[in-house]
């Protein structure tokens, strides 16, 4: 059974209609990459995930669940998911390691004795255990977005989405950030990702998808979507990231 | 009459303590109802929404004084009880301190992003826990120096008690003045007390604003 399964799903924003049907299965373990032009709706469907957005038709199931924005349970649900933003949104009046801790203590996952030595398993995932005490604004973009992804992975999510994480950072930092998502895919964590970074796509995704005009376009193994794109939508695309 | 002497620094000395119990009570009794009020304000229903918008439209249109007049002199009539002056005046006060410092704060929970919301959204913490932890602490920094403001502007509001018989520090100058007939002396001192409350406040004031301001 997958781990996702979204059927037909359509999101409008007023008289917008953003996404119109969207149908994508997620296994576990699975590293789906979205890709496509700005405003193609790949943010949309990600949040549509996160149950931050309300539907307006499809249905989308989460370990055999239906996932909506006004269900029951919604808090426990996003305590299972983990989702990045491209503007980090660290919490900027707590230091790193109080960003970590401060939903794992308010749910109860941990104690606040424990909530520390979590925040340094954590931290140390991301390679940012030296950075415990630092304070948001402290650290450069790259390290902030590590921080961030950390603070998901202390809530032991099951899935974890990404929007575009490295599109604000300089692109000096933007290694560090991928890396530290390419040790998560490999340690078998699933992960739905909008991304820029068609090499990391390339190389890291088993699944990549391409969205054009609040459709799924075309979608297949890393090797069909760039080795042989079915689409003159698709192959413009491509080509127009090759630089 | 009399001459100026200690029995009217004593007597200042007393009503300055109604002052300062006057400006305590109206921030403790007006700044929770001030909070709720900010969240009335913010609220995602319309009739909620709608109705803050009223009271304070109401509240920004009439002057504290007629507030004063109206809960003193007006109430009564239409309640058919009358009020001792410290209650009247406790009540005037909590509302003004409930609707202005209540609108300072609202100032302050929406100038925190959306984004900051979601960001606790999506860890799974409830939406009080969102405001408890992430959104209050960074609206309240960016509130303070308005609201110490709005504590000087209470401080020297409450010299307006003075009118329904309130016996606080500017009334207490009113009765020694007419006393004694030494207006000049006696108001240069109630002007001095006042301001040297005032004037620190406003200082720190100015100073949280530069701070803020300084640092982002
Ligand atoms: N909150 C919103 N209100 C109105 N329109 C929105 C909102 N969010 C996104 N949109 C619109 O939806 C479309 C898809 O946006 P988005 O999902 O962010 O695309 P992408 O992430 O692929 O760039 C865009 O036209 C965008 O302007
Ligand atoms: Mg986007």
């Amino acid at each position: 059974m997958a781990l996702v399964e979204i059927k037909g799903l359509r999101k409008s924003f007023k008289d917008l209609e953003v996404l119109k049907g969207v149908s994508l299965t997620v296994e576990k373990g699975d590293i789906v990459a979205l890709i496509g032009r700005s405003g193609s709706g790949k943010s949309t469907l990600l949040r549509c995930i996160n149950g931050l957005e309300e539907t307006q038709g499809g249905t989308i199931e989460v370990g055999e669940r239906q996932i909506s924005a006004k269900m029951a349970g919604l808090r426990e649900y996003r305590q299972r998911v983990g989702i990045v933003f491209q503007q980090f949104n660290l919490f900027p009046h707590m230091n790193v390691e109080k960003n970590v801790t401060l939903a794992p203590v308010l749910t109860g996952k941990v104690s606040k004795a424990e909530a520390r030595k979590l925040a340094e398993e954590c931290l140390a995932k991301v390679g940012m255990l030296e950075k415990i005490n630092a304070w948001p604004e402290q650290l450069s973009g790259g390290q902030q977005q590590r921080v961030a992804i950390a603070r998901c992975l202390a809530m032991a999510p099951e899935l974890m989405l990404f929007d575009e994480v490295t599109s604000a950072l300089d692109p000096e930092l933007v290694g560090e950030v991928l890396k530290v998502m390419e040790d998560m895919a490999r340690q078998g964590m699933t992960m739905v990702l909008v991304t820029h970074e068609m090499s990391f796509a390339r190389n890291v995704a088993s699944k990549v998808v391409f969205m054009h005009q609040g459709k799924i376009w075309e979608e297949g193994t890393p090797e069909a979507v760039f080795g042989d794109p079915q689409t003159p939508e698709l192959r413009a695309f491509i080509s127009s990231t090759h630089h | 009459m009399r001459s100026f002497g200690s029995i009217d620094l004593l007597s200042f000395t007393t009503a300055f303590q109604y002052t300062v119990l006057l400006v305590i009570m109206a921030l403790a009794l007006g700044a929770p109802l001030a909070l709720g009020f900010a969240t009335m304000r913010i609220s995602r229903f319309l009739p909620v929404r709608l109705l803050a918008a009223i009271v304070l439209q109401i509240m920004q249109g009439i002057p504290l004084l007629a507030l004063l007049m109206f809960v003193y002199f007006g109430l009564p009539v239409f309640l058919g009880i009358r009020m001792p002056p410290l209650m009247a005046v406790v009540i005037a006060y909590t509302i003004y301190t409930a609707v202005f410092l209540g609108e300072i704060w609202r100032g302050g929970i929406e100038a925190i992003k959306r984004t900051q919301w979601e960001a606790g959204a999506s860890l799974g913490i409830s939406k009080l826990q969102q405001f408890r932890h992430v959104i209050a602490p960074q609206a309240f920094r960016i509130a303070l120096p308005a609201s110490v403001g709005f504590l000087v502007q209470l401080i020297k509001g409450t010299s307006l008690a003075a009118i329904v018989g309130f016996i606080e520090l500017t009334r207490a100058g009113q009765l020694s003045a007419a006393a004694t007939l030494q207006p000049l002396l006696v108001y240069s001192i109630i002007a001095a007390i006042y301001f040297a409350i005032c004037f620190p406040l406003t200082l720190l004031s100015r100073k949280l604003e530069v701070r803020l301001h300084g640092s982002r």
